[in-house]
Parts: C-alpha cells; sequence; structure tokens
C-alpha cells in the first residue's frame, strides 16, 4: 500500500504526462467493453428473433420459383409451392413430429368501418399458437370446433386490432376480411417487446389476423389473386407454410434433413425453402464468436497500444530518475525493490485507465442504447475482463523498464546527472 | 548490534598507543577499469585500516582514486582484487541482495549533491535506508525524529527537499545517514555544493559526530576539510601517499580544553 502511495506521488510530480499515458488504456478498455456491449446486444436480438420463430420448429415456406418466359401472358395461374400432399407426409410418417401446422395466406384486405389495412391473412388450425407459442392478450385462440363448423372467426394480432379497434376491445366486433364477415374472438400479444411496438399492421412482424384454415379454404379458397397495376395476378398455392414442431431438440437435425429430401424428390422446381431456426441460431452463434473476436482484437490492439505508450513513458522515466535509482541502492534497496517499485508505477498508471475506462465503457453503450435506439448488452464479466487485462497491460509493459531500472549499476546511477 | 559498543567505547584518544577495532580492513586491494585495449588501475594494492571512531580526510589529487575507493569502502562497486572486511565481514562473500541489505544497515552515505528523494518528505527521506531492511526496527520513527531535531530539523518534518536550502538539505542527509546507527559513515565532499558559512555548520556537525564515537571518512579535495579531520590519507595514482594521524585533532583538542 505505502508502494503504491509512493508511486502515486511520483506520478503526480508528472501530472500532465501520467494523464495522458493514462489515455490509451483508458480508450482500450473503453472500447473493450463498448464494443463487446454493442456485439452482445446486436447478437441477443438476433438470437431472440430466431428463438421467436420456435427452437424446436423446421419451417417449410412456399417460394415462387423464378419465372421462365411468358411475362407477356395477361392472366395466368401461376401454381407452386408446399401441397397437401406434403403435409400428410411429414405429419404421418416422419418420426420425431410431434405437431406438424399448415399455414395458408390469403391477400385478403382487412376492415371495420372507415378503417382499412393488409395484414397477413394466414388460414390455421388452433395448434398454431402452442407451436409457434404465441400468448393471447385477451379472448381465445382458434378451437378445433371453429376448425370442425368452419367458424367464421378470426384471431387479431396485438397490432392489428389495436389499428382497427384503437379506444375498445376488439373482442365480439366483427371485421371484414376480404369478403366475408368475421367475428373477433380474440387478439394475440404482440411479438415484439413492449415499447418497441409500432402501430403498423402491415409491418411483417404484428399485422396478423389468423382464420380457422377449413374456413379459409372454403371461404377464400387456395387461389390467391390480387390486382397489380391493372392486370390480375392469380397464384395457386396449397400452403403457404408448414410448421413441423420436433418432440425433441435433437430430432430436429434429422427432420430438417428428412424434408428436403422429401420435398426435393416430390418437387421439380424449387418452389420452397426449409428454415430451420436451430441452424440459424448456430449460425448466429457462429456470427457473433467472429464478430467478438474481431471487435475484440480491434479493442486489444488500442489496448497494445495504450501499453507501448506506458512502456515509452515508463523508459523515459526510469532513465530520468537515474539518479534517485542510484540513491535507493546505494541506501539498501535491493533490485527487487526497485522492479516493484516502478511495475507498481506501471500498474498505478494503467489500473487508473482501466478504472476510468471501464466507467467510459459503461457510459458509451448506455448512450448508444438512447441515441441510436440500439440494444446493448454488458455482462457482468466484460469490465472484470477489460480491467484486469488493463492491469496485465500494465504488468507487461512495465516489466521491461523496470527490470532496465533494476540492473542499473549503481555506481553509473549516482553519477548520472 | 555492535553499534551499542560504539556508545561505551570513549572517543579515540588523541595519539593513543592502544589502536581501537578495526571498522573496515582493505587489503592488496585493485580496482581495474578495462579501456578498450587499455587497463586503468584506480586503485593498485591499496591496504589500510580504518579504525572504529577515527575521522578521516581522504584527500589526493583528481584522478589520483578516491572516488574509487569511496565506492569499494561503500559497497556500490567491488574490487576486482584483493580482500574488504567490514566489521569482519567479507564483501565478497556477498552475493547482491545481501550487499544491498548490508549497505542499509552498516553504512551511511552522504554526498556532496545530498541525494534525497524529492517525491519524500524531510521524515521519510529519513527513514530511506531502513525502509529497504527486511526487518523494520521498533520504535525507529521516533529515532528519525529525533535526528531531524538533532540536525535542526525538528519544524521542517513534512517539508519535501524542493523546498528547503541546500545546507538543510545536507543536514536532512546526514541524519539519514544516522539511522540504522552504521559501522561507517561515507561523505563524498559533502560540503563542496555548499557556502563556506553552511559548510562550517556541517563540519561541525561532523565534529559532532566523531566526538559521540561515530567512524567518518570523508572525501575532500579542499585543504581547510580536511585539516578539520583528525586524520588524512592522501592517495596517489591509486595507491596511499601519505598518513597523518592525529595532526589537526591535536589542535582542535586543545582548542577545546
Ligand atoms: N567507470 C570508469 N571507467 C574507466 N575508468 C575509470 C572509471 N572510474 C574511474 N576511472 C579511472 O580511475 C581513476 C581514478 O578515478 P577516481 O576514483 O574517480 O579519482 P578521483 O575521485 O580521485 O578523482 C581515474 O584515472 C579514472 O579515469
Ligand atoms: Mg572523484
Amino acid at each position: 500500500m505505502r508502494a503504491v502511495r509512493l508511486g502515486v506521488s511520483s506520478l503526480l510530480l508528472h501530472k500532465l504526462r501520467s494523464f495522458l499515458t493514462t489515455l490509451g488504456v483508458l480508450f482500450g478498455v473503453a472500447s473493450v467493453i463498448a464494443m463487446l456491449a454493442v456485439g452482445e446486444g446486436a447478437s441477443a436480438e438476433a438470437q431472440d428473433q430466431i428463438r421467436r420463430l420456435g427452437s424446436r420448429n423446421v419451417i417449410l415456406r412456399s417460394v415462387k420459383p423464378p419465372q421462365v418466359g411468358d411475362e407477356d401472358a395477361e392472366m395466368r395461374v401461376l401454381s407452386y409451392g408446399l401441397t397437401r400432399d406434403d403435409f400428410e407426409r411429414i405429419s404421418e410418417t416422419f418420426p420425431g413430429v410431434e405437431q406438424s401446422v399448415p399455414v395458408l395466406q390469403t391477400p385478403a384486405e382487412v376492415r371495420s368501418g372507415q378503417l382499412l389495412c393488409r395484414p397477413r391473412v394466414l388460414c390455421t388450425p388452433h395448434l398454431f399458437q402452442a407451436v409457434t407459442r404465441r400468448d393471447l392478450f385477451s379472448g381465445r385462440f382458434l378451437t378445433v370446433q371453429d376448425e370442425a363448423n368452419l367458424s367464421l372467426v378470426c384471431v387479431l394480432g396485438y397490432e392489428v386490432a389495436r389499428f382497427l379497434f384503437p379506444f375498445d376491445t376488439a373482442l365480439g366486433e366483427r371485421v371484414k376480411v376480404g369478403e366475408h364477415y368475421l367475428e373477433v374472438v380474440g387478439v394475440l400479444n404482440s411479438r415484439l417487446p413492449v415499447g418497441t411496438i409500432t402501430l403498423d399492421p402491415s409491418s411483417e412482424a404484428g399485422g396478423e389476423v389468423f382464420v380457422p384454415l377449413s374456413t379459409g379454404r372454403a371461404y377464400y379458397g387456395e387461389r390467391q389473386t390480387q390486382m397489380r397495376s391493372g392486370s390480375m395476378d392469380i397464384q395457386e398455392v396449397q400452403l403457404h407454410e408448414i410448421i413441423v414442431a420436433a418432440e425433441r431438440d435433437i430430432d430436429v437435425p434429422v427432420i430438417a434433413a428428412a424434408c428436403r429430401s422429401m420435398l426435393k424428390r416430390e418437387h421439380d422446381e424449387k418452389d420452397y425453402e426449409v428454415i430451420v431456426p436451430l441452424e440459424l441460431l448456430a449460425r448466429a452463434e457462429e456470427t457473433k464468436r467472429i464478430f467478438n473476436i474481431v471487435l475484440g482484437s480491434i479493442a486489444g490492439i488500442s489496448l497494445l497500444v495504450g501499453g507501448i505508450g506506458i512502456m515509452n513513458v515508463m523508459l523515459a522515466t526510469v532513465t530520468e530518475r537515474t539518479r534517485e535509482i542510484g540513491i535507493r541502492r546505494a541506501l539498501g534497496a535491493k533490485r527487487k525493490h526497485i522492479v516493484t517499485q516502478f511495475l507498481v508505477e506501471t500498474m498505478v498508471l494503467s489500473g487508473a485507465g482501466g478504472v476510468v475506462g471501464v466507467g467510459v465503457g459503461l457510459l458509451i453503450p448506455w448512450i448508444v442504447e438512447r441515441a441510436a435506439d440500439l440494444e446493448t448488452i454488458v455482462e457482468p464479466a466484460a469490465p472484470i475482463l477489460a480491467f484486469g487485462i488493463s492491469v496485465l497491460v500494465g504488468i507487461v509493459f512495465g516489466l521491461y523498464p523496470a527490470w532496465r531500472a533494476a540492473n542499473m549499476d549503481p555506481v553509473e546511477a549516482l553519477r548520472h546527472e | 548490534m555492535s553499534g551499542s559498543t560504539a556508545e561505551s567505547a570513549e572517543p579515540a584518544a588523541a595519539g593513543a598507543p592502544v589502536p581501537s577495532e578495526p571498522v573496515a580492513e582493505l587489503s592488496n586491494i585493485t580496482r581495474m577499469y578495462r579501456m578498450g585495449e587499455e587497463e586503468v588501475h584506480a586503485l593498485d594494492g591499496f591496504s589500510f585500516t580504518f579504525r572504529k571512531g577515527e575521522y578521516w580526510a581522504i584527500m589526493g589529487s583528481s584522478g589520483s582514486g578516491k572516488s574509487t575507493l569511496l565506492n569499494i569502502l561503500g559497497c556500490v562497486d567491488r574490487p576486482t582484487g584483493g580482500s574488504y572486511r567490514v566489521r569482519g565481514q567479507e564483501v565478497a562473500d556477498l552475493d547482491d541482495d545481501e550487499l544491498s541489505t548490508f549497505r542499509g544497515a552498516e553504512l551511511g552515505f552522504i554526498f556532496q549533491s545530498y541525494n534525497l528523494i524529492p517525491q519524500l518528505d524531510v521524515l521519510e527521506n529519513i527513514l530511506m535506508p531502513v525502509m529497504y531492511q527486511d526487518e523494520v526496527p521498533e520504535g525507529i520513527e521516533d529515532r528519525a525524529l529525533e535526528l531531524a531535531k538533532r540536525v535542526g530539523l525538528g519544524e521542517r518534518l513534512h517539508h519535501r527537499p524542493m523546498q528547503l536550502s541546500g545546507g538543510q538539505q545536507q543536514r536532512v542527509a546526514i541524519a539519514r545517514s544516522l539511522i540504522n546507527d552504521p559501522a561507517l559513515i561515507l561523505a563524498d565532499e559533502a560540503t563542496g555544493n555548499l557556502d563556506s558559512k553552511t559548510a562550517d555548520e556541517i563540519l561541525e556537525l561532523f565534529d559532532e559526530l566523531h566526538a559521540e564515537g561515530k567512524t567518518i571518512l570523508l572525501v575532500t579535495h579542499e585543504a581547510e576539510v580536511g585539516r578539520r579531520a583528525e586524520n588524512v590519507l592522501r592517495l596517489k595514482d591509486g595507491n596511499i601517499d601519505s598518513v597523518e594521524r592525529g595532526v589537526s585533532r591535536d589542535g582542535e583538542a586543545t582548542d577545546a580544553k
């Protein structure tokens, strides 16, 4: 402790120089923490999005195949995508499948009074909620009875409900979906965290209306007609999406492989895609790892520069204080005392830079979060790690100057001007 | 330690036939520097014994080997040949760490340019040699305080060297050289940077220490200063030129009585 106090008082003899020296480490430490926090936040957001798809799910989607010729065909029915047969095969023959949920999408407009929006209208059985782990905001989700009775009911996504019924509960109200009136029986919670919800029901994340699959097939059919700049665009897609839920995590890759090979066999064209959130998650994990390594290296380089700065200053200090070293040696200081003295000074320098750097490093994510609306996560280990590194930098870059100081010849040192 | 015997021993009586115990024994000391092809013998077969309670001025022309001798006496430099014993301890037998501890415990240094540590205050500077010892003697702070008062700096305990005059700084250095009750006090041109009045005060302090039985070796090139010492050892080309015992001491002693 005495050594630290003496180190501090030596450093205070050159306040500006000491201050400038610590800046290098300060920014190094701050950037380590800030970069990790921003990187961690970004990847957490990505992982969150992937997890929302359900990590135990395999999602099959219809994809419009690249069109070949026939651009001038005014009216033609483009038929593609997943089929009911695909669905049957998966739900009946695939092992390890807990549930598989078909989704048919219809391009209907949704109205209530004067208000109109174009959310995704998803025709799907009651299982959808469980498989996608969606929470109810109010009312109920679709049921087996709805499916059996071809009930004219629907469940709204939170954004759509808010948009169509801003001041009132949507439950029990009737909305016009396409040409048919459906009764709202439930509202689902938004998938977005509270506070970030935009009341734009056409947004991908929240603009959803759920209709029983049987109702959808009966009333809206499997032909999707859209008017596009005067010409009709008719597509025929039996199923837009099949969500396959595995019983266990380890079944996911098997099911994914089985789906891929089945679809490849059954489809002439690549008019589908297979999304495996677990794979995406693994890839996101890998991306995050690389991201962290790159950011860490950049921050590490700035710490290195800081360390070199410290070493530079300490070498100058040692030369400057050659005489002091000679005096101390003459008065009984061993080599190890001199080493300790200069090492402590270096560590005080880098440690001070480290402490302030941790402060700045915590402040930056806080500002970024507010100013740029980016999620940041400061892992508790990050400041500790960064501070530890700064102290380590002090030791590593302080050793050589301290060693030089300790190995001076006392006679020469005493003669030094 | 043997320091306590110094208290009991009377100051070496002038011209006393019974010599006191030896403190520093040098026999056939050589210190050779190699300058490229050439060999420079700064000390060349130097043999001498300094005894307890003696006050020596070491004189000689520039390049005669005074500093080299003092460095070897102070154990900051090692001779290239010969034997040097302090209080019976053969210095050559000590490794670097042991030698460091030995310097701090057995030797007191006073330099021409005071050589205080600028970032330490008066008291801390006085305590410096003790701080590097493996065991800090009990009540050492009181002793430092006492020494500070003794050299007339009782009121400036927490001043930094920069805030003191040259004479005051040298007093701090003297107090520092006394903190460990050394076997030998080695002073290199201790008054060289001071005006004659201040130098005189410092020399009076040396006289007092001598009277208390301390062993003092003072390197100087000023005849004035040399005359104040009890004995004068003159060097020439790395060896003894002449030895004058008890010369000025006689005068001093008769003056005092
Ligand atoms: N580090 C050194 N390297 C080479 N020669 C030296 C060194 N130190 C002293 N000498 C030589 O040793 C001799 C004695 O030097 P020194 O003891 O400093 O004399 P003094 O202090 O009496 O002037 C001189 O000739 C000097 O040139
Ligand atoms: Mg000299």
